[in-house]
């Protein structure tokens, strides 16, 4: 039952890694691929260590793969913010279809 | 004090998760390194972690923070699926400020990390000294900032004032 | 041509081609490299097979990308597939040192992409 449960998770887990990458290669700009990419890679990754975790039990495989989602859950926001920041003070531009960019507007007002 | 006894006990849990199953001989080994571990990077890490002593606040944490914040990632997941697979891919892309109450750097941290895996949007800075994020959003609906600050991070950073920053 | 009609051509293209990369691989898997005498292998190898697909899009980006900072985001999720690669060996061969893998790999990656974002902000990347 649980084996079961567990390849679900892996199934799914495994195709929204494959939809981020999508986005990772369709979406127009730096900051739209981190969105799409972080958040379905991150997410996907995480399932299909529960489903690890739901397959291998309360084994030392288990609760290592329990450890390393609750890494990446914090880990990886992290990551997409910092190169988020690092692009936009790189000077990075919006893509085409952007609407506002109040964060140049304020630097530029600082500066 | 009460900071560095936190930081001792987690990484003595992550020690102990580390090499399961524990005999003693792990748990002794575990005790020496997580001690080391704590006096050299102990003023290192951020300071107010230690409300989490309060067993009310962990509760508020799972009972509160976990579920809203699970719900919110996999709505995220089918909003940006939706968003990647549809063939003239519908965005309006933006970075526009909201404002934020919040003081402490754990929160802040907290905050901007829910805000990244929540839908449609994702933390680019933070300014701490005028109480301003600057969210990158994939489909903006409005400029305004007091618009945005209610539909992106209201109900977050009343969880997380809640949790961390509260007197109890 | 309208922006739309050329829009609509091109998601069409890459349907086809990423729909058949997929048929492909769960239709016919080639035979899998190293373990061909354990329970379960096809559904594990059809799964490898799609992880590894979902790594040649992110090596795409990373050949293609217009600046650096494409470069640093497809290095980070190239990681981050790496972890769930290593977390599905796990299962099929019932060796728990994959995972020790996943964790190195996971806190590793995390610095080195800090770091490179470091880079990014000092610098002007306007190829």
């Amino acid at each position: 039952m649980n084996n079961t449960i567990g390849l679900i998770f892996v199934g799914i887990g495994i195709a929204f890694n494959l939809f981020g990458c999508i986005g990772l290669v369709r979406l127009p700009d730096v900051y739209n691929r981190l969105q799409a990419a972080t958040k379905c890679v991150t997410l996907g990754t995480c399932s299909i260590l529960f489903g690890t975790f739901l397959v291998m039990g309360f084994t030392a495989a288990g609760i290592k793969s329990i450890l390393c989602m609750w890494f990446l859950l914090l880990a990886s926001p992290t990551a997409a913010h910092a190169i988020a920041r690092g692009a936009h003070r790189a000077g990075v531009k919006l893509c085409q279809e952007s609407v506002a960019d109040q964060y140049a507007e304020d630097k530029e007002g600082e500066a | 004090m009460k900071s560095k006894i936190t930081l001792f006990l987690g990484l003595y849990l992550i020690w102990c998760f580390l090499n399961w199953m524990p005999d003693w001989q792990h748990l002794l080994v575990g005790v020496l390194v997580a001690g080391l571990v704590t006096i050299v990077t102990g003023d290192l890490f951020v300071s107010n972690i230690h409300v989490l002593h309060h067993l009310r606040r962990v509760w508020y944490f799972l009972i509160y923070y976990m579920p809203v914040f699970v719900w919110e990632c996999i709505k995220a997941n089918l909003d940006v699926a939706y968003r990647v697979l549809h063939p003239m891919l519908p965005i309006r892309p933006g970075i526009v400020k909201i404002k934020t109450n919040l003081k402490t750097d754990t929160a802040l941290t907290f905050l901007a990390n829910s805000i990244t895996l929540t839908p449609g949007t994702m933390s680019v800075d933070i300014d701490r000294d005028k109480g301003v994020l600057y969210i990158h959003w994939i489909h903006v609906e409005t400029t305004d900032c007091e618009k945005a600050t209610k539909i992106v991070a209201a109900h977050f950073e009343k969880i997380l004032a809640k949790i961390f920053e509260e007197d109890v | 041509m309208k922006i739309e009609n050329v829009k609509i051509l091109r998601w069409a293209i890459g349907t086809v081609i990423i729909v058949g990369c997929i048929v492909f691989v769960l239709v016919k898997p080639l035979p899998f490299l190293f373990y061909h005498d354990l329970p379960n292998v096809g559904f594990f190898g059809r799964a490898l097979f799609i992880i590894l697909l979902s790594s040649f899009l992110a090596l795409y980006r990373i050949w293609k990308g217009p600046t650096g900072a494409d470069r640093v985001v497809a290095v980070d999720i190239f990681g981050i597939l790496i972890i769930g690669f290593c977390a599905v060996l796990t299962i099929t061969t019932k060796r728990s040192w994959y995972i020790d893998i996943a964790i190195a790999w996971a806190l590793q990656s995390f610095v080195s992409v800090l770091a490179l974002s470091k880079y990014l902000e000092g610098k002007d990347f306007d190829e």
